[in-house]
């Protein structure tokens, strides 16, 4: 054999043979059936995603224009026309209200519980409770908003809604940034801690730019759930069917709870219009994603 | 950075010692900048280091050899107060610093880490860019006035400034290890400390890189005094003046502790060990 000889697809004599072929029939079959079945699971996985945006789109877009997000809502289901932009003022304000609320104190909340109370039994007990406040079903944070809000100040208010929405989201808002926290390594708090700085200031400088990121996505997914709630909207904040700017004063409405009303009437033009909310507060959603995603990655440091 | 030099063992000036010299006697005592009295660290009940007692002199490099689990990170830790947040961590005896014990009730951890700084196994810059890191310990601190001239400073002094002064706005972490562990060193010299204890910092890195830090830590001498942790034992005898041996015992309660077996001179305890044990060590028959 010469030195320019091609590689030789066989193994010389006594090597051994890594061909796919030299695999038994068994190992082959094993392998391909993964295979599929892993992408038989993706597609399972995108089928109702896509049927979603597909149906929302379709059936949504057919009412979509530019008054139909600021014109008021038809106080009579039958009427044809109208808009939703009472309820995407409502969803806008009681939703940024509730996130403006529960992020911050679930972020402050995280961090006492990653970087000062740790193993400590109080950090335990809030730990506890935070999966506990997972759990609660949103018709049940309603009522409570309800009996120990409203009640209290003798109407329905979108300031009561954000109570509820943000109470839904403070355990989500604390569990995941507490993961995000936990995932910065030791060595930078180390190393910030052997310059000098004090503790407050290594969290503030040091651990939370790091897990920013990671704490932007968490709250986002907390927003997002929270944008969606329906029974804790329709309990405390009542209905209205123009604009209402001020969250204190007043009920006021948003997307879900109108989705909710307007798809269990009986005529088209509300169907109509709850398919429009729909695709609309789909795209708000979208929207928060899209801003929170363009905040962290400014924050976030590049590898390169 | 001034690598004219490449053998390194010659560096350390200690080739001036007598046989069988004291270890206060072969410098002034009073330039001693820390001094251990007995020091004991403790992990809960658990006495993790026994009895520690040994100077470390001003502008020079001590260096701390031993086995693995003999307790040398655990007592360098202790000289800044870096085990404080560890729970159940606990030293007892002096860990004096200019003649002041460390560990007094009204002593603030926070000054002695601004004074005394470090350097860590793994390279840990902030995942900021090269600038910020080494600005961080300026701002931290309230540093005021030219900034910039303070970062081009530390990095000089780190031999990194003219590998990195034109990516300064770069991330940190796109370095390699050996460029990461010196703008480490670039950080914790830009808060001007007096001491820079070092764990074990060039365990990560390959040889290259280990002989640029190797030469930046005689560089610094000139204005810092340095404890180095380090496995390697030719590392301890090319970089270091004065080396402590540490090794674990086993006492009657079957109970591991870390010793310190030996302190002297580097080329002393290297050519001429007082004790069997470090003779031992270092000639590679135990450890």
């Amino acid at each position: 054999m010469t030195l320019t000889a091609p590689p030789a697809a066989r193994p010389a004599a006594g090597g051994p043979d890594l061909t796919r072929a030299a695999l038994s029939g068994r190992r082959r079959f094993t392998n391909h059936l993964a295979t599929a079945a892993i992408w038989v699971a993706v597609l399972l996985a995108v089928i109702p995603l896509a049927l979603v945006t597909y149906t929302v789109i379709a059936k949504g877009g057919g009412v979509m224009s530019l008054s139909f997000l600021n014109e008021d809502i038809p106080n009579s289901y039958r009427r044809d026309g109208g808009g939703m932009g009472p309820a995407i003022v409502g969803t806008l304000l009681i939703t940024g209200m509730a996130a403006l609320m529960a992020i911050p104190l679930g972020v402050f909340g995280a961090v006492y519980l990653n970087e000062y109370g740790k193993q400590r039994p109080l950090a335990r007990v809030i730990r506890l409770m935070a999966d506990v406040m997972t759990g609660v079903p949103s018709i049940v944070m309603g009522l409570f908003i309800y009996i120990s809000w409203v009640l209290l100040v003798g109407e329905q208010t979108g300031f009561a809604g954000a109570l509820a929405l943000a109470c839904l989201m403070l355990p989500v808002v604390i569990r995941s940034s507490e993961e995000m926290l936990r995932l910065v390594p030791d060595e930078l708090r180390q190393a910030s801690m052997a310059l000098g700085a004090r503790k407050w200031k290594t969290t503030l400088t040091v651990v939370l730019p790091a897990a920013i990121s990671g704490i932007t996505s968490g709250s986002l997914l907390a927003v997002a759930r929270a944008a969606g709630e329906t029974a804790p909207i329709i309990i405390v904040t009542g209905i209205v069917f123009s604009p209402n700017w001020n969250l204190f004063d007043g009920s006021n409405t948003a997307l879900p709870a109108q989705i909710f009303r307007n798809a269990s009437q009986p005529f088209p033009a509300a169907q109509d219009r709850a398919w429009g909310a729909a695709l609309t507060l789909i795209v708000i959603v979208l929207g928060f994603t899209i801003i929170a995603r363009f905040i962290s990655s400014r924050f976030a440091i590049k590898e390169r | 950075m001034a690598s004219n030099d490449t053998n390194l063992t010659t560096r350390p000036s200690v080739a001036v010692h007598a046989p069988g010299t004291t270890v206060s006697g072969a410098d002034s005592a009073n330039s001693s900048v820390m001094q251990l009295r007995d020091v004991s660290v403790y992990y809960g009940s658990y006495e993790a280091v026994r009895g520690t007692t040994m100077p470390i002199q001003q502008n020079q490099v001590t260096a701390m050899i031993g086995p693995s689990g003999c307790g040398k990170s655990t007592v360098l830790r202790a000289l800044n107060r870096m085990n404080d947040p560890i729970p159940g961590a606990r030293v007892s005896g002096d860990v004096l610093f200019h003649g002041q014990d460390l560990y007094a009730k009204d002593i603030d951890p926070i000054q002695v880490r601004r004074r005394i700084g470090m350097v860590f196994q793994k390279p840990n810059p902030f995942p900021k860019s090269i600038y910020d890191n080494v600005a961080y310990g300026l701002r931290i601190n309230g540093i005021k006035g030219r900034l910039d001239d303070h970062v081009e400073e530390a990095l000089t002094k780190a031999a990194l400034w003219d590998e990195v002064k034109d990516k300064l706005r770069k991330s940190a972490l796109a370095l390699s290890g050996g460029q990461q562990q010196r703008l480490c060193i670039a950080r914790t010299i830009a808060v001007k400390p007096e001491v820079i204890l070092m764990d074990e910092p060039c365990s990560a890195l390959d040889p290259i890189a280990t002989a640029k830090i190797e030469d930046l830590i005689f560089e610094l001498t000139n204005d810092y005094t340095i404890v180095i942790v380090t496995h390697n034992m030719q590392q301890a005898a090319r970089v270091s003046h004065y080396t402590a041996f540490f090794t674990a015992e086993v006492d009657e309660a079957q109970e591991r502790h870390g010793r310190l077996v030996e302190f002297s001179q580097t080329g002393k305890l290297f050519t001429n060990p007082a004790d069997k044990r470090t003779e031992d060590y270092i000639t590679g028959r135990f450890g």
